[in-house]
């Protein structure tokens, strides 16, 4: 397990520069809000990063522990429903600052973490990733029938104003609650990089690698997964109540399948290898899925597509992606890879174009009026009942895609070259 | 394809670095339209936000609001979940609109007067409309009102009571069955028709009060083999979508031939599915009358819909027209879009409704006051069928305004 | 009573059986490849849209024959150029290819076919009840679907038990090196064996599109029973997957048969429940609306207490 952030355990120095990098994160999520300032974008900016400790605390299960779970939005839906009732219970009167409250969601997905991984962790592979997915889909079943609880579809709600007010701060504002969030998640993912660094999160690789030897290590399989799902759950409940917080109601779909299947797709596409993947995967599909919805009415079908695509072409996930180019940085090799990637980026972009000039033509075929035969694309504005548009996108579409399977193999020599004198002439 | 103007005005574009062009009219009025544009959910929200563009245009046809100002209703995806719905009310607002429309799902109708209560209250100087064209959980304009919410549709305890009235006229009646969808709406339904048959017909025995899980029902021949088996006379539900669809399939197909009293037995794909199976047993309860239409004028314009999307051509929403004509009365009303002075002008109007009905918005809990129809499945004296089928919804029966009228609990904050 | 109990035995013996049908190519598809297809429902869902347009062109009968074919090269193809190439990075990369799969043939049927419910039916010939009972129809349809379902169970037992591909198959399904070892093609056997089962997949489609609605959200109505029933019936076995099938198809039609909930039992037994619990849901909710719940509830007792299945022979 590599991680982007360059600490050692080995170098020593102080703990401010031991942390440098955490310091320099924590600077920098604090000062985002002053150049993102739109109201959209602060939203955007909170889902993202609640998105971010759910995503790393699921790779505590995934990448760090190999348990593949299907039902991780357990933990952050139950997260959200302790913090809710928490804040409702709170804006009755007793001292709670809303600041702490995520811990409430925190406790709860810790012992459900308890619970569950109590008789779930006994194995890894496919029994523990059905048994996720029969618990997932029972406790999503279960949260529109237990009224009580769940409020049902419609959820519970809470006013976060209601709390509490520390130092004056009432959180009116999102922009307020950003900073709360902020510091959660930096705070989350510190933890979460320090327990990877523990024997424990050692113990965690070294399970998931080869249970048997763990075991004559003298470590109990078991005990050493059902402590990373506890801490897992933990994390999964921390970005529950932060959601808690944020949208002042927890609904059912915090706690679905969907959510779970969110949470796996984005780890991955960022990269399940990397400390810093679920990061990067968090952002990107925040930012698909709540940017590309308002371009075109067939986001979903780009999603497939991107996730089929990642899959097969970049397997280690977009932090893979960057980390392959690292070394070739570090050796100030990067510029000799600019002609070939411009030489395949051309053409993957007419590709691109041409599929979604496609798809949209497709698409608007089947929705318009009568009459309304023009459609506003790329800034052009497209005739569908000419062959013109549809043939140019055609050939975009198809010659891009063979030229850029043409030039691929050069591609690739030249970026083994590159590394390959990034490593001094060693094989990699 | 590209002509040469526009291939110029291209190079043109390109040439100043996409300098977004300065608007020459004054600005449109802004409405977000907040429902599920994509997903399971997505044939209902596309076809309302047709209508509702259809209607904004016929707005600006007749000269706009504001003198001149043009309405224009812009879709945002919801994909019909409550926490997505958030975060479009905040684009929406980062974008600076001031009126936001959305009918699907009471879920979301509860997330977003809540979210819309709380910012209005926040940050007073964006604050934002909230116009509900379809989500009919009572408890919107009871417990849960507040000043910023408008319903325009009748809520599940007045088109219960319009159902029941209908029902008490068969002295035959002895047993009824009731099913829903496990959730607020499905409740409510079955809560008002326990509580009106109980004081219209206390004769008549609730054979059962089913809820099943809501979207996630696979087949409902064992629902209708109980149904059968309860040796009920007719049937209440408040289904809609993908489960209406299967409830009517498993009821032709077991051959249970008996009353349907329903909310949403018609349109995308139902009415066509229940077919000749349905004649004169599907009831369905509602607002706008197409069969007959009523008025000249409501006659034109279903047919002006039906000439511009002849594929998807059933207008079968007839309560976003007032939505939006009421919207655009009340913007001219009170010579502005400031939600406050649109909200206070909305209050107690008074409209006449394309087809006739004159409707009034309640003061007390923001509850439109509207006559309610109740439609019947037939192929007879069918002027605008729906789903090519030949097949369409004839008034029966019409409850006037004060008759279907429920009182509310709501005490309205005002700020 | 007596009606309710017979109707009940005959729609979860229909419905059991045709998560048979989408079950029985699954079941061979993971314990082959240990690929939990999640696209294995879209293609279900696909079959049904296919079988649409073909029945309004020339008929259902030859619908019947073709969708499941189209079906079954679509998921002969996704399997030759997309999941070969992406099994070698591993489980998780492959199940997040089908995926993607999944959101690809939803859309796409979207895309060609609109959003909207289409009108599928049944062919005329089979439109009529078959008896009555008690007044209650039991359509003829009904009965063409338990009919097929019973023929594609007997075909696909003798072929995999009595033919020689059979034996392949199922040698491949537990030593896939030893039967490459023996000169057997296996990347074929697992392109033909996701093929068939993708055209079981699309027949399911086929037969349920009529009974059961098509319409978008027909694959995610599904959801992820199939995958109950392959764990239950334990893996890589047909005669499992057919007894889950059933087991699943009657508890869940039977349990919305049953209205009784805690708090009748805690009266039957003379405790009353207090209204005011916080646990009221527990004591009030009935075994009917439960009944989404139970599959999945013996979904994790199996795996906790019998994790080869009823009826597998290994482990998940």
């Amino acid at each position: 397990m590599s991680a982007i952030a360059p600490t050692s355990p080995r170098t020593g120095g102080t703990f401010l520069r031991r942390n440098a990098i955490w310091w320099v994160a924590l600077l920098f999520v604090l000062l985002l809000p002053q150049v993102a300032r739109s109201g959209t974008s602060i939203a955007v900016l909170n889902q993202m990063c609640i998105m971010v400790i759910f995503s790393l605390s699921y790779n505590m299960l995934l990448g760090q522990g190999g348990m593949l779970s299907f039902g991780h939005a357990v933990y952050f839906g139950l997260g959200g429903y302790f913090t809710i009732h928490l804040m409702k219970m709170a804006s009755g009167g007793f001292f709670m600052p809303l600041p702490l409250v995520p811990l409430a969601g925190g406790l709860a997905g810790l012992l459900f973490g308890l619970l569950f991984g109590s008789f779930s962790t006994n194995r890894a592979g496919t029994v523990f990733a059905m048994i996720s997915l029969g618990i997932g889909e029972m406790i999503a079943a279960s949260s529109l029938i237990f009224v009580k609880f769940s409020g049902g579809e419609e959820g519970i709600t809470a006013d976060r104003t209601d709390l509490t007010s520390l130092f004056g701060i009432r959180f009116r504002s999102e922009v307020d609650v950003y900073y709360l969030i902020a510091a959660w998640m930096v705070l989350s993912a510190w933890l979460m990089y320090r327990f990877s660094r523990t024997p424990v999160g050692r113990m965690a690789n070294a399970v998931r690698d080869n249970p048997e030897r763990a075991e004559f290590v003298g470590y109990s399989q078991k005990h050493v997964r059902l402590l990373s799902f506890m801490g897992a759950g933990f994390f999964a409940g921390i970005a529950g109540g932060l959601f808690a917080v944020n949208y002042e109601i927890v609904t059912e779909e915090t706690v679905n399948l969907v959510s779970s299947g969110t949470v796996l797709l984005q780890s991955y596409i960022g990269g399940v290898g990397f400390f810093a993947g679920p990061i990067v995967g968090a952002i990107v599909y925040t930012l698909l899925q709540t940017l590309l919805s308002n371009y075109t009415e067939i986001w979903a079908f780009y999603v497939g597509l991107i996730f089929v695509a990642t899959v097969m072409y970049a397997p280690t996930g977009l932090t893979g992606i960057i980390m392959m180019h690292l070394p070739i940085y570090r050796a100030g090799k990067l510029r000799s890879l600019a002609l070939p990637y411009l030489r395949i980026g051309v053409p993957a972009l007419c590709c691109t174009i041409g599929v979604i000039g496609l798809l949209e033509l497709l698409h608007f075929l089947s929705v318009r009026a009568v009459g309304q035969s023009t459609k506003r694309l790329f800034w052009l504005t497209l005739n569908v009942e000419q062959p013109f548009a549809w043939i140019i996108f055609s050939v975009l579409a198809v010659g891009g895609f063979l030229v850029a399977r043409r030039v691929a193999p050069s591609v690739l020599a030249a970026w083994e070259a590159a590394s390959l004198h990034a490593f001094g002439g060693r094989a990699r | 394809m590209i002509d040469r103007r526009q291939f110029t005005r291209l190079a043109a574009a390109l040439a100043v670095g996409f300098v977004a062009a300065p608007s020459l009219a004054a600005d449109p009025v802004r409405v977000a339209f907040i429902d599920p544009l994509s997903g399971p959910f997505a044939a209902v929200g596309a076809s309302g936000l047709k209508q509702f563009q259809f209607i904004a245009n016929e707005i600006n046809k007749s000269g706009g609001v504001l003198g001149g100002r043009k309405i224009e209703v812009i879709g945002f995806d919801n994909k019909i979940s409550p926490k997505e719905s958030l975060i479009q009310l905040k684009r929406v607002i980062g974008d600076g609109i001031q009126v936001i429309v959305q009918g699907n799902s009471s879920g979301v109708a509860n997330a977003l007067t809540d979210a819309v209560a709380k910012h209005n209250e926040r940050e007073p100087s964006k604050r934002v409309l909230y116009l509900n064209y379809s989500a009919v959980d009572p408890s919107l304009t009871n417990e849960k009102c507040n000043y910023w919410h408008f319903r325009f549709d009748a809520n599940a305890d007045m088109k219960m009571n319009a159902l029941t009235d209908v029902i008490n006229t068969d002295k035959k009646m002895k047993s009824i069955y009731i099913i829903g969808q496990d959730y607020s709406f499905g409740k409510a339904v079955a809560a008002a028709a326990v509580r009106d048959l109980g004081l219209k017909r206390p004769d008549i025995k609730i054979a059962g009060n089913e809820l099943h899980p809501i979207g996630k029902v696979k087949d409902f021949s064992p629902y209708i083999a109980k149904i059968k088996a309860s040796g009920a006379q007719a049937v209440i539900t408040g289904n809609w979508g993908a489960d209406m669809l299967g409830l009517a399939k498993a009821a032709n197909d077991a051959g249970l031939e008996i009353p349907f009293y329903t909310y949403y037995a018609a349109a995308n794909g139902i009415t066509k599915a229940i077919g000749a199976g349905g004649v004169d047993k599907v009831r369905l309860v509602g607002e706008g009358a197409t069969n007959p239409p009523l008025t000249a004028e409501w006659r034109d314009v279903l047919k002006r819909f039906r000439a511009k999307y002849p594929d998807d051509r059933d207008f079968t929403q007839t309560r976003i027209a007032n939505t939006l004509q009421m919207l655009a009365l009340a913007i001219n009303k009170a010579k502005s879009t400031e939600p406050a002075k649109v909200a206070a002008a909305l209050e107690g109007m008074r409209y006449t409704t394309y087809w006739g009905d004159v409707v009034t918005m309640r003061a007390s809990d923001h509850q439109l006051q509207m006559p309610v129809r109740i439609f019947v499945h037939t192929n007879k004296n069918i002027e605008f069928d729906i789903d090519h089928s030949g097949y369409g919804l004839l008034t029966e029966s019409t409850v006037s305004a004060h008759v279907a009228s429920t009182p509310t609990t709501c005490k309205m904050q005002r700020p | 009573m007596l009606e309710l109990i017979v109707f009940s035995l005959l729609n979860g013996l229909v419905y059991g059986l045709l998560l048979f049908m989408l079950s029985s190519g699954l079941t061979l598809i993971f314990s082959m490849m240990g690929v939990l297809n999640f696209a294995h429902a879209s293609l279900y869902m696909l079959g049904a849209y296919l079988a649409y347009t073909i029945s309004l062109k020339i008929g259902f009968w030859p619908g019947l024959i073709i969708a499941p074919l189209l079906v079954g090269v679509v998921g002969a193809l996704i399997e030759r150029y997309g999941l070969r190439n992406v099994h070698r990075y591993g489980h998780v990369a492959e199940l997040i290819f089908t995926f993607g799969v999944a959101f690809l043939i939803e859309e796409s049927v979207q895309l060609v076919w609109g959003r909207q419910n289409v009108d599928y039916r049944e062919p005329e010939i089979l439109s009529f009840p078959l008896f009555t009972l008690w007044g209650t129809d039991f359509p003829a349809y009904k009965a063409f679907m338990l009919a097929i379902s019973v023929a594609i169970f007997i075909a696909l037992l003798l072929v995999l038990t009595r033919s020689r591909v059979g034996l392949i198959i199922q040698a491949a399904i537990t030593h896939p090196n030893q039967v490459a070892m023996l000169g057997h093609n296996v990347p074929l056997v697992f392109t033909g064996v996701f093929g068939v089962g993708s055209a079981l997949a699309g027949l399911a489609g086929v037969i349920a599109g009529p009974a059961l609605g098509t319409f978008p959200g027909m694959a995610a109505v599904l959801g992820s029973i199939v995958f109950v029933v392959i764990v239950v019936g334990g893996l890589g076995s047909l005669a499992g997957a057919f007894v889950a099938s059933l087991l699943i198809g009657m508890l869940q039609t039977f349990a919305v048969a049953v209205d009784y909930s805690l708090e009748d039992l805690f009266a039957a037994v003379g405790i009353t429940t207090s209204k005011t619990s916080a646990l009221i849901d527990l004591y009030t909710v009935t075994v009917a609306q439960i009944g989404p719940i139970l599959p999945y509830l013996l979904l994790v007792l199996i795996l906790i207490f019998r994790p080869t299945g009823l009826l597998g022979k290994r482990e998940v």
